[in-house]
């Protein structure tokens, strides 16, 4: 697959926020050593480096789709990035200290764009339940043409899955998409909302009853989640 | 630069945020517009040969710039050399409106931008920070520091 790997090159030293940044061994592979490299999170890319000063990184892992653990290693602070699939590779990492691991772990479990766009779409609901106050939200604006099939990719315009009730639950349990890993089924996807569907949210009314709607749809979704999740458990 | 491939192609997999037949140009001199499927997945535009399952490649929309070039058709192109460009072509005005819209939304760190943006206003609001209930009211990345001109 081409990428566009210039540009990812210079986004990984440009003046964007850096989300975390340190020293970390990173295993070559199953049975290989460990090499010490600078890491960089920047976004949903954890970049790495041969040193701070290098001006190209060795390479990247784009962390999306991936869950992050603490792992049983000779290495001392060593935690994993793991993906889902029949051949994934599963990066083991080790830091140099406790508190360095921790950091590293909450700040990995938190860096994908799924995560952040969950975060984003609570909070732009939040504010616009807020700014409407008893006045009825806008109906969403409908796609203007449905998206391609060809047959062979598998599309889909529906939204993340269980947008809420992951967010308050744990955010590495956030950050898995639909149908990225094997386990425990991911919740259902919640019906599109529309404000004028017939089974959508109260549209006439106050602020109060459209919490407890939203508030019901989380627990129904919190507690199917819970009780996958917990069917699951080794 | 070494990444993680199989990933990719995972994710090219995931359901998208837009996706269309569009007319697409490389950027090298003398390229030909060719029919892909093209695909936005989180912050990746992803472009298929019409009849194949795994993608031709893939273009991170960091730090990129959404261009309209006609009516119904659109550029984009990096920070790092703006001449370089990939050229999509589009069936509609409407339909080129709303992959430039998607695409100049669709990068981290615009994300990053709009939850600091709703943060603040839902905090002046309400004298609260909504994302102390989800326990990340401290991650260095959704502070207000962090935004970068």
């Amino acid at each position: 697959m081409k990428l566009n790997e210039r540009s990812l090159a210079f986004y990984a030293t440009c003046d964007a926020p850096v989300d975390n940044a340190g020293f970390l061994y990173k295993k070559g592979g199953r049975h290989a050593a460990y090499h010490r490299r600078w890491f960089v999170l920047r976004g949903n890319m954890l970049f790495y480096f041969e040193e701070p000063a290098s001006r190209e990184p060795v390479g990247v892992i784009i962390l999306e789709g991936c869950t992050v653990e603490l792992v049983e290693a000779a290495e001392e602070f060593a935690f994993a990035v793991r993906f889902a699939g029949a051949r994934a590779r599963t990066y083991v990492l080790a830091a140099e200290s406790q508190a360095a691991m921790e950091g590293w772990v909450k700040a990995l479990s938190r860096a994908s764009f799924d995560y952040l766009r969950l975060v984003v779409r609570e909070l732009e609901q939040q504010l616009a339940a807020m700014r409407a106050g008893d006045c009825p939200p806008p109906p969403r604006r409908p796609r203007a043409l449905p998206p391609k099939e060809n047959g062979c990719a598998v599309w889909s315009a529906e939204p993340p899955p269980a947008a809420a009730a992951a967010l308050i639950l744990s955010p590495a349990g956030a950050a898995a998409p639909a149908g990225s890993r094997p386990g425990p089924a991911p919740p259902p996807l919640p019906p599109r909302r529309r404000a004028w569907a017939p089974n959508g949210p109260p549209h006439a009314g106050s602020f109060a009853r459209l919490h407890e709607w939203y508030g019901q749809e989380v627990r129904a979704l919190r507690s199917q989640w819970l009780g996958s999740r917990s069917r699951a458990q080794p | 630069m070494r990444y993680n491939e199989k990933e990719l192609q995972a994710l090219s997999r995931q359901p998208a945020e837009l996706a269309a037949e569009l007319g697409m140009r490389g950027p090298k001199k003398g390229s030909v517009l060719k029919r892909r499927l093209v695909k936005l997945v989180v912050n990746f535009l992803f472009y298929f040969r019409t009849d194949e399952a795994e993608p031709v490649g893939a273009l991170l929309l960091e730090r990129c710039r959404v261009t309209q070039e006609e009516p119904s058709g659109f550029s984009i192109s990096f920070m790092e050399d703006p001449e370089r460009k990939y050229h999509f072509e589009c069936c509609s005005e409407e339909q080129c409106q709303e992959w430039m819209g998607a695409l100049r939304r669709a990068s981290y760190e615009f994300m990053r931008r709009s939850l600091i943006f709703y943060r603040n206003e839902i905090q002046k609001m309400t004298g609260k920070d909504p994302l102390e209930q989800f326990g990340i009211s401290e991650e260095a990345r959704f502070q207000l520091g962090g935004l970068k001109a």
